[in-house]
């Protein structure tokens, strides 16, 4: 970075790691330069208005208070609409703004949303102030643990709708979320000033899906502004005031929180009952420790420092915390010597897909140490773990919440540190049930979560085997039911349930378990469509797919071991349903031979279960190497092609006399 | 046995060792450089000129100053052998090489058959002067035949004929009998095993007492490496080329042929002396553009690797200015040239002996620099290797898998050295 202090210190929280980014991709493309210009001038606009509010905070009560959110598929425009309701609420100057919630690259360059983010605004309505707090989710069910702590902080949603695209798998799921929640839902179409607006069929899809009145479906151009006053107008209509109390003792509720690298932790506050103010001395429910509130006021969009902050309001507090996990999602915060009810919290996010991370090069291995432990600073839902591994050396094995939640990691690490990392293919966790008093001593419990292959129990003692399952949806033109069904039955899936959104769309509700789904599965359904996607509109070609967890489920699993002539390979280790296991040996096999080279002998190349095996490649001995020519001239050339051999050679795995170049696994490992 | 007496004892042996060594030095083999080439083969990334008009007159002067030059400074008085190569030296002047070995001629001895070679193109220029090199002194020829299939001849870029080379063959039997050897390339784009061994019968009716095989190796940036690039011809498969190979090798040697070099075939003990000088560590002078040369120059105490400078005009001119155009000494250190050793050695049946292991190492053995390492003693175990008496030698399996095997003998020697040094310092 070039710039000074000084001028990180005035961006601060949120537009340091603008800033970082502007910086860092001056040299990428004219198209990104232009981005930049962009956000500089919104930078600038900003900073100009982060004067003191016009408004009273206290002016505002409870009634006239709504928190919401908005609930969309990626690209159907949440982030264009939120950046109009600032604009047309004077939070943020008009013209040129573009997706000022979305502050982190990866978030700008995917057009998806993965922090939750907030923002008051003030919006006149009936000549009475109305004080609204948008509360921006992610949009894909992987973040799943963001959405629902969002969620909790509203009343209502805005559950946005591409009018060209249609209801896509993921608008279902988002829908459940919320409709479980218990929230207001205010359908909204978006895009409809697009040729392809098919504003009738996509009406029809919401009232046939959600049971939702057509007549209630809102009809606008986010990135027009048509018909947006509309949806602020059936915000404080249509969506209940938060029904807290302000002389109620204080209930301040965690919904996110946040590392900021200079001012430490930024906790995200909804506050339920009673009254925050700077200096109040607080209390955590789960930990009993006591703080002193240091900064505390709303997001305008950017932290402004209001002193206080009412009950039904939403902000940020600043408490010198060090570390997030003090304040933990869905903890309750109240004032020293009160007693409240604690509000129900969340459950933890339960990582579902595994991954090994490990540098490049060994000597980055603390490069990549503080990088993640930087990043999950701000993403609680990774979990971390220690590993290590012959071929990779010293790293991490990090559970995700799903497939996006880990690439978009891998993205932040790379963007945000410079880290360049290697990626093991995803495994997930399983559980098993062991049997044996001595047995359940030594591994703590009955039922044990597997993350590793290699730390699997014996088979002796397992008993039961769990494996993840997920609920997934699929809608899809009507005319690929048939190679649907049968994709889906070849990984797995169970068919739920099955039904027509409207005239040409099915939409498929199958379980799968999420082994099957997490390789190849997206690629397959993509390319079922292939080839049409482009033609007339994409409404009636798109395949989409979604889904969210459900749980264990008792399966049949096999442990397949790899080895080499007769010699384990620990890390090529896999757990696979039984029915999988010889595809998945025969898969290894085969990558096996092709990545390691010829020697002097044969090496036979298996895959194993229970010490039957099941899969086997033979790589043929080399029965001649030699150069051709050797004579006056030549040696010099030879020795030092020689030489280079002999340093490769030292740097060689060896397994038995098996001679393994130090890449060889790291292609099968990787993804 | 007092202090002073065991270091009187050390330096005596050293001195005996560097008189041992300068005796043995006084004598090397030469290798002379002719750069032009009549046409490009497809196949060559050699050191070698095409020029329409080549100045032989110059040349010679040059070529002839250069090695007095260089036999001067290397302190070497007696020439085991001489070996004209190229290019194509065969497109040399005879009068050019005539009077190259006349100026040699007090270096060599006149009673023993020193070999000197000559490679030659089958072409009917070249073919008709034979008879003149013979006069000029050259007694053994090797044929650049490299196939008799004439579609890969145009293959590889050749300018001569099937025909021309079974004549020229006939006439070279005839001049320098049981001195001729031959050239095949095998592996050639479109050849199948079948049609290689069954060239090789025919070249056995018609060839002498040596003959040379050499896969083909696509280098970069010849006109072969371009074709295979954009898929116009293709390499037969590793499989097939290591039969055409391992049969090959079976085929000669039910005819007689021993394999006493990786690529080299001789009937009757009808060696190449020349080439040989370079497997076994012996001095070499190499005189002509780009010629390497491996000895130990008078005024120095280390054995050397020369360079000279590889462009002809400006070799000349260097030549003409400072008599000679060594561009390059790489100084080898004893473990450079063990390395080296074992490397060339151990493409050869005989491998290292313990006499020319000795001469660069006179302290410590074979045994006692590689036996430490267990992959050493694998290769023993497995048969690969053998270490006797004579010396260490590849067995036939390990001489057609050396150069996955040379690595292991250079970590070996390397560690051997570390500790060498370790065990001094302490």
């Amino acid at each position: 970075m070039s710039g000074s202090l000084f001028w990180q210190r005035l961006f601060l929280h949120r537009w340091q790691r603008q800033m970082k980014y502007l910086t860092k991709i001056t040299s990428k493309n004219a198209l990104n330069k232009n981005l930049q210009h962009r956000h500089i001038s919104t930078t600038l606009q900003l900073l100009n208005q982060s004067k003191p509010l016009q408004f009273d905070l206290s002016s505002f009560p409870v009634e006239n208070i709504r928190n919401f959110c908005i609930i969309a598929h990626v690209d159907h425009g949440k982030s264009t609409l939120a950046d109009r309701l600032l604009e047309i609420t004077g939070t943020i100057p008009k013209g040129n703004n573009q997706q000022v919630l979305d502050k982190l690259p990866v978030e700008r360059e995917r057009g998806i949303t993965v922090k939750a983010q907030t923002a008051s605004l003030i919006y006149r309505y009936n000549d009475q102030d109305y004080l609204l707090n948008l509360i921006d989710t992610p949009g894909h069910v992987d973040f799943h643990y963001e959405v629902s702590r969002s969620l909790a902080a509203c009343q209502g949603v805005i559950l946005l709708v591409d009018a060209n695209q249609g209801v896509q798998a993921q608008t279902v799921a988002n829908f459940y979320l919320a409709f479980e929640a218990e929230l207001t839902i205010i359908p909204v179409l978006n895009k409809i000033d697009l040729k392809n607006a098919q504003v009738e069929v996509v009406s029809d899809q919401i009232h046939n899906l959600f049971d939702l009145d057509k007549t209630d479906i809102l009809k606008i151009s986010a990135k027009q502004g048509t018909g947006v006053e509309e949806v602020l107008k059936a915000v404080i209509e249509r969506i209940p005031c938060p029904k807290f109390d302000k002389t109620q003792p204080l209930r301040a509720f965690v919904f996110d929180s946040w590392y900021d690298r200079f001012k430490g932790v930024v906790a995200h506050f909804a506050i339920c009952d009673g009254i925050i103010k700077e200096g109040d001395r607080i209390l955590c429910n789960s930990t009993k420790k006591n703080y002193e509130v240091t900064e505390i006021g709303i997001m305008y969009p950017d932290q402004v420092s209001t002193g206080v902050l009412f009950a039904g309001q939403v902000g940020y507090a600043m408490m010198n915390m060090k570390n997030t996990d003090e304040a933990k999602i869905g903890d309750t915060f109240y004032h020293e010597n009160q007693t409240v009810k604690p509000l129900p919290g969340f459950k933890e996010a339960i990582p579902m897909v595994f991954a090994g991370m490990f540098p490049m090069e060994h000597s980055e291995y603390l490069q990549l140490k503080s990088a993640i432990e930087k990043l999950t600073l701000n993403d609680r839902s990774v979990q971390v773990r220690m590993d290590s591994s012959p071929v990779l050396g010293q790293g991490y094995r990090l559970g995700f919440l799903g497939l996006l939640h880990m690439e978009v990691f891998n993205q932040r690490l790379e963007q945000e540190f410079d880290a360049s990392v290697i990626i093991t293919a995803p495994n997930i966790a399983f559980k098993v049930k062991i049997k044996g008093e001595k047995n359940i001593k030594q591994y703590g419990s009955e039922e044990l979560l597997v993350l590793n292959p290699c730390l699997m129990p014996s088979i002796d003692i397992i008993t039961e085997y769990q494996e993840p399952m997920v609920n997934g949806t699929i809608i899809s033109p009507a005319e690929y039911i048939n190679s649907i069904t049968e994709l889906c039955l070849n990984h797995r899936g169970c068919l739920k349930d099955q039904s027509y959104i409207d005239d040409t769309r099915v939409l498929f509700k199958v379980l799968f378990p999420l082994s099957e789904i997490l390789v190849d599965f997206f690629d397959k359904l993509k390319s079922l469509s292939s080839g049409y996607a482009r033609q007339v509109s994409l409404i009636d070609f798109y395949i989409n797919f979604d889904y969210e967890d459900a749980g264990f489920e008792i399966t049949d699993l096999v442990k397949v071991d790899f080895t080499l002539n007769g010699r384990e390979v620990e890390e090529l280790t896999l757990i696979c349903h039984v029915s999988r296991a010889r595809d998945m040996a025969k898969r290894v096999c085969e990558r096996l031979k092709a990545t390691i080279p010829r020697q002097q002998f044969v090496i036979t190349v298996q895959g194993k279960v229970n010490q039957k095996v099941i899969a086997r490649e033979d790589i043929k001995a080399y029965r001649k190497d030699v150069t051709a020519k050797c004579y006056g001239g030549d040696i010099t050339r030879k020795m030092k092609l020689l030489k280079s051999q002999a340093e490769g050679k030292k740097k060689l795995r060896m397994i038995g006399n098996i001679e393994i170049p130090k890449d060889a696994f790291i292609k099968i490992l990787q993804k | 046995m007092n202090k002073t007496l065991s270091l009187l004892i050390k330096a005596i042996a050293r001195d005996a060792a560097i008189c041992g060594s300068y005796k043995s030095y006084s004598s090397a083999a030469l290798y002379v450089h002719w750069p032009y080439c009549k046409r490009r083969c497809t196949y060559c990334n050699f050191n070698k000129y095409i020029q329409k008009s080549v100045n032989h007159e110059r040349m010679k002067q040059c070529l002839i100053k250069e090695s007095q030059t260089l036999l001067q400074l290397s302190g070497v008085d007696k020439i085991t052998s001489v070996f004209f190569g190229g290019g194509t030296p065969s497109l040399a002047q005879p009068e050019t090489i005539k009077s190259f070995l006349e100026s040699i001629s007090k270096h060599i001895s006149p009673h023993s058959q020193t070999e000197i070679s000559m490679e030659v193109n089958p072409t009917g220029i070249e073919m008709d002067n034979l008879r003149v090199f013979k006069a000029a002194g050259v007694n053994r020829v090797s044929i650049g035949v490299q196939t008799l299939n004439t579609e890969a001849l145009h293959i590889l870029g050749r300018d001569h004929t099937v025909q021309e080379s079974i004549k020229c063959l006939k006439m070279a039997k005839s001049l320098f009998p049981s001195h001729v050897s031959l050239d095949l390339i095998y592996g050639w784009p479109g050849q199948s095993l079948d049609m290689w061994l069954a060239e090789l019968k025919e070249i056995l009716q018609i060839c002498d007492h040596h003959i040379s095989l050499y896969q083909l190796t696509v280098e970069r940036g010849t006109q072969l490496f371009k074709s295979i690039q954009e898929n116009k011809l293709k390499l037969p498969d590793s499989d097939v080329t290591e039969d055409m190979y391992l049969q090959a090798v079976d085929l000669l040697d039910q005819n007689g042929f021993e394999r006493y070099e990786v690529s080299n075939f001789a009937k009757e003990h009808c060696y190449s002396y020349h080439n040989l000088a370079y497997w076994t560590g012996v001095d070499y002078i190499g005189v002509g553009p780009g010629a390497h040369g491996r000895f130990t120059p008078r005024d120095k105490g280390q054995r050397e690797a020369r360079i000279q400078t590889l462009e002809p005009d400006n070799w000349m001119w260097e030549v003409e200015n400072y008599s000679h155009a060594t561009r390059k000494c790489i100084p080898l250190t004893m473990q450079d040239q063990l390395e080296e050793l074992l490397s060339v050695g151990l493409r050869t049946k005989s491998g290292v002996t313990h006499f020319a292991w000795s001469k660069i190492c006179p302290k410590r053995s074979i045994d006692d620099l590689l036996l430490h390492n267990q992959k050493v003693l694998f290769y023993i175990h497995k048969g690969l290797l053998v270490l006797d008496h004579r010396g260490l030698k590849p067995s036939s399996e390990g001489m057609n898998i050396i150069d996955s095997i040379l690595p292991d003998l250079l970590i070996a020697l390397q560690d051997a050295n570390n500790t060498a040094i370790y065990n001094k310092n302490k």
